[in-house]
């Protein structure tokens, strides 16, 4: 089986504009093969996760305003499955960071971040959170939000009109369409994070995570002739 | 207006200010500006009004300097609303003022280095993630017997206090603004306001650019009268040009302010109503302030941040609808006004939730500044365009809403009253919009003469003013915006006393704060 191509039922999937970033993540996860069984739960979970996304309201400015306007009746995102917003990051899927972001918020943003549950995604919206916007040349704003986290979905604008914000909804969307959440690889953490194992946890109290070294060479003997027999069926 | 500087000594300073208050009644610290005065220094300048007479009058004051400090004398005893004013210049000059409690950073890190709006000043650019450790005492600074500067730690919190931090990142702080409050049970016993954490030092960039550059900074303060903001420095500057502007761009000018203030006014009322819990009442809000972004829209093709005005009129003329599209939208929105009060503002739960919390009577507001809605729920009669008339509020009729319930519960109902009133001001002006231009040319490169102005407006929560420093170059000297909500979050503490910490989040809602406007 192969992972499928991520259409949304709100718009055809040849509207969009950037469709080949998107199949280049496919074909990147094809590499490895795709498991018939553990791939169609990746489907049914994918399927869930994408149509309930939950928002952190994090709006430090303007662009805050127009997601406000993005909930309510006129533009109504709740026709899209992301009409709850958390105010707690615990609860939160994503978080839509709407506005400018300044040295002294930084640190602020970045503890939300990692205080928020795996999967988790961040939205920039609007110039400030991308790149600075008008703020750029200021000596109390960060260079967009990129430089603390990593940033899923960009949505330009000074601030997006709401179906900007809506439309870069939807790309999240069928980003999270595409993911392994069996068997694939965290990629929410950077490289750094992930060698120094730097958890949050880690980083308060000083505990160390919990890392498996040894597992049974029979078991990983047995995984592999799993796959290759799944294989084999599938070349059949 | 041109500002004419009065100057005291040094050592007459603080009696002086206190004669301007009590002898001249100058009772309303409108705002203090640092700044930066090359050759001769850093200093204040002071910017006072009389609130009987609307006199307004300027005092320039020196800092002097004492081995590498810069002092001040504080006039926090005289005016309470310089407490933060004051703190805002100590962040960005390093001026201490003598006698004032709690001299700490108010904008910035507790951590940062040096002073950003002086002059020498360079960024570095860097940043940490790492948490600020603040300290949990205030200095007070004072002259000793011998002449030498003394420091003094004043404890924020004594020992068994109970705190707690509400934001930065709070939905009913709407913003990034932080509280700290010093509890007892439920009981609120102190407020310290921590803000900074959406500064963008618009006011340092705008050395950097040109006047008509600088004008799209301010749209971005309180997006909410993004209108309102642009009339004020767009004000200033035509002022210093002496600008004579046509009918047609008054009455234009006027109309968008006014849609401006229905528009913001929407927004707080619907943002009361949902910080209540009342979400239908915030839908119907956010469902009608559609209707008036749509008309300006048409005209400025903007949603929020409108980008209208600029040095010498407007961007462009109206749009051919525009006539017929405000005349439906008043028509429209008369009726709708009622139905908030019907769904929201009659409602018993609202009458017991507003009523008596957040008190604050006429004679603490004017000397805390507060301004606005919030000051006029108290009795104060504080409009700007009543008191310091511009463009065509002299020549319509309209009443100026001033209620005496001193509560959270009349600052709504002034929000609501003046949206008549605002309405009343489109009607009388929308059917004859005079002909003329809508842009008076001026230079390609635009310099100002030398000298110093402060032009103000009504915003939608209170006076928004803007003081300019001119050197006669192409850019702005000093820029300095007194933002409608600093005083007002000043005034939480006092407000705020002895209530509930749920009144907080009312409170907070009815005095209609903007966060952006506060830390520019």
């Amino acid at each position: 089986m192969e992972v499928r191509k991520p259409r949304i039922k709100s718009i055809p999937y040849d509207e969009f504009k950037d469709n080949a970033t998107l199949e280049r993540l496919v074909d990147e996860l094809h590499e490895g093969g795709v498991n018939v069984v553990v791939g169609s739960l990746d489907q049914v979970i994918n399927w869930g996760r994408s149509n309930s996304l939950w928002s952190l309201t994090f709006a430090t400015s303007c662009c805050g305003i127009e997601f406000m306007a993005v909930g309510c009746a006129r533009y109504d995102f709740a026709r899209f499955g992301f009409e709850v917003t958390r105010n707690s990051p615990r609860q939160a899927d994503l978080i839509m960071c709407a506005g400018t972001i300044t040295h002294k918020m930084a640190p602020a943003l970045k503890r939300l971040y990692d205080e928020m549950a795996e999967p988790k995604y961040v939205i920039a919206v609007g110039g400030c959170a991308i790149s600075g916007g008008p703020f750029k040349s200021s000596y109390h704003v960060v260079k967009g939000i990129e430089e603390i986290v990593p940033v899923d979905v960009f949505v330009p604008g000074c601030p997006p009109r709401p179906e900007a914000i809506l439309y870069g909804m939807m790309q999240l969307q069928r980003k999270v369409k595409i993911e392994k959440f069996f068997g694939g690889i965290n990629h929410k953490q950077t490289k750094e994070e992930r060698e120094l194992g730097i958890s949050n946890e880690e980083l308060i109290y000083g505990k160390k995570p919990m890392v498996i070294n040894e597992v049974p060479e029979e078991f990983v003997e047995e995984v592999k002739n799993e796959q290759l027999k799944v294989k084999e069926e599938a070349a059949v | 207006m041109k500002l004419n500087n009065i100057v005291f000594d040094f050592d007459q300073f603080a009696s002086e200010m206190a004669n301007l208050k009590n002898q001249k009644g100058f009772d309303y610290l409108v705002t203090i500006i640092g700044e930066d005065f090359g050759e001769d220094g850093l200093g204040c300048i002071y910017i006072l009004e009389n609130t009987e007479s609307h006199e307004r009058c300027s005092v320039k004051m020196l800092a002097r300097q004492m081995d590498d400090s810069h002092v001040i004398p504080s006039v926090i005893d005289i005016w309470k609303a310089a407490n933060l004013l004051e703190r805002e210049v100590f962040d960005f000059y390093g001026i201490k003022f003598l006698g004032h409690p709690d001299m700490r950073r108010l904008y910035l890190r507790s951590d940062f280095k040096g002073y950003p709006f002086r002059k020498d000043f360079k960024a570095d650019g860097k940043y940490t993630l790492e948490d600020d450790c603040e300290p949990d005492y205030g200095f007070e600074y004072s002259i000793d017997k011998n002449g030498r500067l003394v420091e003094k730690k004043n404890p924020l919190f004594t020992d068994d206090e109970y705190v707690i931090n509400i934001g930065p990142q709070h939905p009913s702080t709407h913003g990034v603004l932080r509280l700290q409050t010093v509890l007892d049970g439920e009981t609120v016993k102190r407020i310290y306001p921590h803000l900074g954490y959406i500064h963008r030092g618009i006011e340092k960039m705008s050395e950097e650019l040109t006047y008509p550059q600088t004008l799209a900074l301010t749209d971005r303060l309180n997006y909410l009268s993004a209108m309102m903001h642009r009339h004020a420095l767009v004000g200033v500057i035509e002022e210093a040009l002496e600008v004579e502007l046509t009918d047609r761009i008054k009455t234009v000018r006027t109309i968008m302010d006014e849609l401006q203030r229905l528009d913001s006014h929407l927004l707080f009322c619907g943002c009361c109503a949902q910080d209540l819990g009342a979400l239908t009442a915030f839908l119907y809000c956010m469902r009608d302030r559609e209707h008036v972004l749509n008309v300006m829209e048409e005209t400025t093709g903007g949603r929020l941040i409108q980008n209208y005005y600029r040095i010498g009129g407007l961007q462009d003329d109206i749009d051919p609808n525009f006539v017929k599209n405000v005349k439906d939208l008043c028509a429209y929105l008369r009726p709708m006004i009622q139905e908030y009060m019907d769904v929201f503002g009659d409602n018993v739960i609202t009458h017991n939730r507003l009523e008596n919390v957040g008190p604050m009577s006429l004679e603490y507001c004017i000397n805390y500044a507060v301004t606005g809605p919030a000051g006029r729920a108290s009795g104060w009669k504080n409009d700007v365009r009543k008191n310091h008339p511009y463009d065509m509020y002299d020549k319509v009729e309209w009443k100026q809403i001033t209620l005496t319930g001193c509560d959270s519960m009349d600052r709504y109902l002034v929000h609501i009253q003046e949206m008549y009133q605002s309405l009343d001001i489109i009607e009388q002006l929308i059917d004859n919009i005079p002909e003329g231009d809508y842009y008076v040319k001026q230079k390609p490169i635009i310099k100002l003469p030398e000298g110093q102005w402060y032009f103000s407006v009504e915003g939608s929560a209170g006076e928004f003013g803007v003081y300019l420093d001119s050197r006669g170059d192409k850019s702005p000297y000093r820029l300095k915006l007194r933002p409608m909500g600093l005083t007002l979050v000043a005034a939480l503490d006092p407000m705020l006393r002895g209530q509930k910490i749920a009144d907080l989040v009312t409170t907070g809602a009815a005095i209609d704060i903007v966060i952006p406007d506060i830390d520019r």
